[in-house]
């Protein structure tokens, strides 16, 4: 298992989209096609919903939703679980609704 | 120099020559609910040459118009305009200077004040061209305005979503201007962000056409709606929720917020404490006001209030967010969604 501590990266705040999308690019992305990937939020206080969009939001497009089996996101708090929840619940709408049914 | 129009006159000799100005006045009070005292006296007209006129005896505006002033005064001074007025009254100055819009306005003021006084609990208007530059605002923002880590996440979330929309879509000449202030007697914090960049309508035109300012700014409030793509859930890098959730922020707080670009702005008003809080994910089912024909503004302003007497947490807050974007698409019943696996 690949695991990434990000707050090394964005420190208590989560809110930069262009370091999300380096981590998904080169941390992500590479080690998620046959290995499970650990996304830890310790020490993270708040994140903002783009921040998480940019960071899982291709991996579960490009993958497939049963990406999911092999993504764990540890020690996230109730803000953070939530912005989570969100982003892969519209992700997958993407995924399974026809925009022409919107 | 100032635009010239030349008029010919029939019957008359003479060539009138009329110079135009950009104007704006500063009124004694500007702030969301009343920002129409403000925008009543914006002339728009020539980018090059702003005449700058205020109320004489005191003023106390919102952010949203120390950013929009201090915007229009960068973008003069990049297309090496001229920046004229009046002097600011000597009750009002003390104020103007600390936001920044005195300095913006003229840079070699030379007036001197006291910068530690009490009262000041605010961000002077701040120019943000880079995301790295956001990233170390948000990180001097809020000790300036002595809040509690839980008001803070909203205060630094909606400045994140905010910027962040001016610098991936707004091609603004010079990012984002920002301020932010506390009121003490309401306990709110306000926001202003503006840009001089070419507005959201031209933003959203490569995937939506819309007929006018105002459909693209109710477009631009719809969650999952992005000028990047037209596919739900947006691209690997917008999700186009940033509004969104920044007039959900307002709202829970049962304050106000608004967006202005081109010659229309949505404003969100506040909502009766009697009530339960409902965010819906079209704006046309807020308790609001949209209007067209406004002074043109080229680019985009937003505004918002929120209030330290939320009684709702962030979290809460959050979950009501999660709702109205479930409620606004139609799932197919025999779809099974995964879930995140929280370990």
């Amino acid at each position: 298992m690949t695991k990434i501590e990000l707050y090394n990266y964005t420190g208590d705040f989560a809110e930069n989209k262009d370091i999300a999308k380096d981590l998904r690019i080169n941390c992500i992305e590479p080690n998620i096609v046959n290995d499970s990937v650990q996304l830890d939020f310790n020490n993270i206080t708040s994140a903002t919903q783009s921040f998480i969009h940019a960071l899982i939001s291709n991996v579960i497009r490009i993958n497939g939703v049963d990406v999911l089996d092999r993504l764990y996101f540890k020690n996230c708090n109730d803000q953070i679980k939530t912005i989570i929840n969100i982003v892969v619940d519209y992700v997958q709408d993407g995924i399974f609704i026809d925009p022409e049914d919107m | 120099m100032p635009d010239l129009i030349y008029i010919k006159c029939p019957g008359f000799p003479v060539i009138l020559r009329i110079f135009v100005y950009m104007k704006i006045h500063i009124p004694n009070s500007a702030f969301i609910g009343n920002i129409e005292s403000f925008l009543n006296h914006f002339n728009p007209d020539n980018e090059t040459e702003l005449y700058v006129t205020s109320n004489q005896s005191w003023i106390s505006i919102h952010p949203l118009v120390v950013s929009m002033v201090v915007a229009l005064a960068e973008e003069v001074n990049l297309k090496g305009g001229v920046i004229t007025g009046e002097n600011f009254n000597a009750k009002s100055r003390p104020y103007l200077l600390r936001m920044g819009l005195v300095k913006a306005l003229n840079p070699n003021h030379g007036i001197l004040i006291d910068e530690h006084e009490s009262s000041g609990r605010f961000i002077p208007a701040r120019k943000i061209e880079t995301s790295q530059q956001l990233n170390q605002f948000i990180t001097d923002m809020v000790p300036l305005l002595h809040t509690t880590p839980e008001q803070a996440y909203p205060i630094k979330y909606v400045m994140s979503e905010l910027v962040r929309n001016v610098l991936e879509h707004s091609n603004s000449p010079f990012g984002a201007i920002v301020s932010a202030q506390y009121f003490a007697k309401s306990n709110r914090i306000s926001i202003g962000v503006a840009d001089r960049g070419i507005g959201i309508k031209a933003a959203m035109s490569a995937s939506y056409a819309t007929a006018s300012d105002l459909d693209a700014i109710l477009l631009a409030m719809r969650p999952g709606i992005t000028g990047t793509t037209k596919k739900i859930g947006g691209t690997e890098y917008n999700a186009g929720a940033g509004l969104f959730f920044t007039k959900s922020i307002a709202k829970v707080s049962r304050d106000f917020f608004l967006v202005y670009s081109g010659d229309a702005f949505f404003k969100l008003h506040k909502t009766n404490v009697a009530k339960p809080v409902k965010l819906f994910a079209n704006p046309n089912l807020d308790k609001a006001n949209a209007k067209s024909l406004l002074p043109y503004w080229q680019g985009t302003a937003v505004g918002i209030d929120i209030s330290m007497d939320i009684n709702q947490d962030f979290q809460e807050l959050l979950e009501l967010i999660r709702q109205a974007y479930q409620l606004d698409v139609k799932r197919a019943n025999n779809v099974k969604y995964k879930k995140p696996k929280f370990v």
